[in-house]
């Protein structure tokens, strides 16, 4: 039901928040329903219902019912009563502030974070209104009443519902302000803290949530694309007369970087891409070899005194550190190229009118506003002219902010003049992936003459800019001097954030370099972290849980051992403990526990986010054990799950607890908080049985036993 | 055209034969639960039930199920109503959702020929359903409360 459906059939409601530019702004419903463009973040149907709408994109992290929840908390609605829908892709009404800027991508796990004060503002106002409205109607001061979820209540007993409050209530103008105050403190919460169930699951056990891939319209035709195998290539000619003569095919059309093959059905589509014989021109990755620059030529860049460098930070004086230092450690680490592998291949539906000045396209994505813009710019249309409807998504991981395949379904769909489903195939979603950069680091710590670290410095080289800086700083140590700097380069593949980005390899040389001066010092990898890397409080409280949480101090079963690492992401905090073994004739790996702690200020909703988590370390063991991109000539050589691993049920660890870390303070995210730790702690688990360290990352077993032999 | 029993119906597909079972269920007799991952047997997203065997409908021909009886995710209790399913709400089981209906199909061919299945049962019939979100645990304690209190 859309919004003005529910406005005509509830006919009653009496009013509506809205958040207009910076400020909320409380409508009548007159206005709602006279057209003046409102978006209400909030509206209240006599009946009772409270239809909330959540800019939370859903790809299964939850923040769809948190946002939701946040709002009816404040409200003190009766959650039985709240119905979700997704907020319209409009990032001046919906958008929140980050960095200055408006924004509605859900991403960097910062939903919760991000919305957390506006939304529990907007909830409050909502209350006072229907609180002001009952005292008027009972002829008694607002101070004297009380809500209860659903009703307001004075001291005698006597009670209204939100409903009948709506059917007469009046609406100030300006709203009524909230003060920080008057916003709930923890113990007064009702549903958040609670475990209250996720809304979207129950549409996920019948079959009946709505992803794009699920949309269906009349008329609609489908269409599948083949992109350059070498990134950056365009197609230039291709075996048009062949592939129209197949069964089905309705035409090709020429997009920037492939050709779309538009069909009757998706299996005519699919066949057709798969006869496409595409000659293709010089792309900008034409030549790349993504061993051959992991291997040699970032260590070039490395001793380049010309190469491109970006000093990230530099606190103290790391050269005096260095040169004072009583012992310095260096080592090097590498990280492969990583690909999201949501599992509902990329895929958006697209109908242009018939006026072909409009057009609507439904897809699941993490920024509804930036799609918006894509595919306005695509087409040559003004942002106007497009119209958004947010899907639910098979996984997300940092894939889709970007609105880069509904861009190109409008394109098609332009081309079609008749409504078109695009869908990726795996193979085109994995080899025209955009991925995590592979890495090349190379550290240095300095302790002083007390074995205390005190100089740090962090150099890594690869190609994406800012998605490779993210994580280096440890900024759970305070270590006086240090110099943090990334050195670039350009392969032309393309790339994107991958859940956790740079904090994935950056955390893993950290937490790597900090675990061998551990061993070299004898000291409990904990107790080093503590007494020698100055931890901050959170950072020690964090690493004092997990102790307790894993029994740390406790032996392990024959052939086990246990190693530890920390992150940080997205204000939050995290520090992990994994019990490992190896088998050391064949290199293969096995997680069989983990435990993590972690310090996410207030956690709205404590089930999901524990999931949330869990999710992220089996998404860390995954890529840590298995996940592997190469690309040669330019090409990746990876086509689907049987040459791209991904964690299987059997290769799961046998438990995995999570614990939140009590802290009075505003939300942080917790969606990337799960997964940075693991590879560090994996490979300080395989020292500790091996003696030998991983300074590679997946830790594939044919590279483990390369690391064994050697 | 070939005629099968979709969800305990009569329907015929006018698809050729050697289209895949999975595309005829969702473009030709819209039954989107069943899902696309990977088009060639590796994820388990496009599971359905043959004559009660779980199969991977991508690489399976609607010209291979005539006559069959042929379960989605849509029909395999009224109102989701099965012991799975509601287990599946009680653990919460799906995050972005998009492999259960194929995990949910999989896991009810394991409880029917195995009502009290181990946990090395489960992991040894599950595994060739991915889940990229990493809800396993969580599936298994949804089969292992569905055993208990089907």
């Amino acid at each position: 039901m859309d919004r003005r459906d529910f406005l005509k059939s509830t006919g009653a409601l009496s009013f509506a928040i809205a958040l207009a530019g910076d400020k909320l702004e409380l409508v009548s419903a007159a206005n709602a329903a006279t057209g003046q463009k409102i978006n209400a973040w909030v509206s209240i149907a006599a009946d009772g219902t409270v239809n909330i709408l959540s800019p939370g994109a859903e790809m299964g992290q939850g923040s769809m019912t948190s946002l939701a929840l946040i709002v009816a908390e404040e409200m003190d609605a009766d959650w039985s009563k709240v119905k979700i829908e997704f907020a319209p892709a409009e990032v001046n009404v919906y958008g929140y502030t980050f960095q200055n800027a408006k924004g509605m991508a859900i991403v960097g796990s910062r939903a919760v974070m991000l919305y957390f004060n506006d939304l529990r503002t907007a909830g409050a106002q909502v209350r006072k209104v229907l609180v002001a409205n009952a005292a008027q109607k009972w002829g008694v001061d607002a101070s004297s009443l009380t809500t209860e979820p659903g009703f307001v209540v004075d001291g005698s007993g006597r009670k209204l519902s939100y409903g009948e409050i709506a059917s007469f209530a009046t609406v100030p103008s300006p709203l009524p302000t909230v003060d920080k105050s008057e916003l709930k403190t923890k113990d007064q919460h009702r549903l958040i803290g609670k475990a209250t169930p996720r809304r979207d699951i129950p549409a996920k056990v019948n079959g009946s949530a709505q992803y794009a891939m699920d949309v269906q319209l009349p008329g609609m035709v489908y269409a599948t694309v083949r992109h350059a195998p070498v990134h950056g290539a365009a197609p230039e000619s291709w075996n048009e007369a062949k592939v129209k003569a197949m069964k089905g095919v309705i035409r090709t059309v020429k997009l920037p970087d492939g050709v779309a093959v538009i069909a009757t059905s998706l299996p005519a589509a699919m066949a057709a891409r798969n006869a496409l014989e595409v000659k293709w021109n010089k792309g900008a990755a034409a030549g790349y070899d993504s061993e051959a620059a992991l291997m040699k030529t970032y260590e070039q860049v490395h001793a380049d005194p010309a190469a491109k460098t970006q000093t990230l930070e530099a606190k103290g004086d790391a050269k005096a550190a260095f040169s004072n230092a009583a012992k310095v450690y260096k080592a090097e680490f590498r990280s492969d190229y990583g690909y999201h592998a949501q599992m509902e291949p990329l895929n958006a539906v697209a109908r242009l009118n018939d006026a072909g000045n409009h057009i609507e396209v439904w897809e699941g994505t993490q920024d509804p506003a930036s799609s918006r813009t894509a595919i306005a710019d695509a087409i040559g249309f003004k942002e106007d002219q497009v119209t958004l409807h947010q899907c639910y998504m098979g996984g997300g991981f940092g894939r889709r902010s970007l609105g880069d395949y509904s861009a190109e379904a409008a394109r098609i769909a332009k081309e079609a003049k008749r409504p078109v489903k695009l869908v990726w195939t795996r193979e085109e979603d994995m080899q025209y992936g955009m991925f995590r950069p592979q890495s090349f680091q190379c550290l240095q710590a300095a302790q002083d003459a007390s074995g205390k670290v005190v100089g740090w410095s962090h150099c890594v080289v690869g190609d994406g800019g800012v998605l490779l800086q993210t994580g280096i700083r440890p900024i759970y140590y305070q270590i006086p001097n240090t110099h943090i700097e990334s050195r670039g380069t350009s392969h032309g593949i393309r790339l994107k954030h991958w859940r956790g980005v740079g904090h994935v390899f950056n955390v893993f040389a950290i937490e790597s370099l900090v675990d061998q001066m551990a061993v070299d010092a004898n000291m409990d990898p904990i107790e080093f972290r503590l007494e020698r890397m100055n931890p901050t409080p959170r950072a020690r409280a964090v690493f004092e849980k997990v102790r307790d949480l894993s029994n740390w101090n406790t032996p392990r079963p024959e052939g086990r051992a246990l190693g530890v690492s920390v992150s940080e992401r997205s204000g939050s905090l995290g520090a992990g403990v994994a019990e490992v073994s190896i088998d050391k004739s064949t290199g293969k790996i096995k997680v069989h526990k983990a435990w993590v702690a972690v310090d996410g200020g207030l956690v709205v909703q404590p089930e999901m986010a524990r999931r949330n988590i869990e999710s992220g370390i089996l998404y860390g063991v995954s890529s840590v054990l298995h996940e592997r991109v190469t690309i040669k000539e330019g090409a990746v050589q990876q086509s689907n799950f049987h040459d791209y691993h991904v964690l299987r049920m059997s290769d799961i660890p046998e438990t995995m607890e999570v614990a939140f870390v009590d802290r009075d303070a505003a939300p942080s995210g917790l969606g990337e908080i799960g997964n940075p730790w693991v590879a560090a702690a994996v490979a300080s688990a395989v020292f500790r049985l091996t003696g030998k360290r991983l300074y590679h990352m997946p830790f594939t077993p044919e590279r483990v036993k390369a690391t064994l032999s050697a | 055209m070939v005629r099968f029993t979709l969800n305990g119906k009569p329907v015929s597909a006018q698809s050729e034969d050697s289209t895949p079972l999975l595309w005829v269920i969702r473009d030709e007799l819209k039954l989107t639960g069943t899902k696309y991952g990977c088009g060639v047997a590796q994820c388990g997203a496009c599971t359905v039930h043959i004559d009660g065997k779980a199969v991977r409908s991508c690489v399976t021909t609607v010209g291979s199920v005539k006559g069959a009886k042929v379960t989605t995710i849509e029909g395999l209790a009224p109102n989701a109503s099965h012991p799975l399913q509601k287990a599946w709400i009680a653990e919460q089981v799906p995050q972005c959702g998009y492999c259960q209906s194929g995990q949910i199909m999989k896991a009810a061919e394991l409880l029917a020929a195995n009502p009290k299945p181990s946990r090395t049962d489960i992991v040894s019939h599950m595994d060739g359903n991915i889940c990229r979100c990493g809800t396993y645990h969580r599936i298994i304690a949804a089969i292992e409360r569905a055993s208990k209190e089907a």
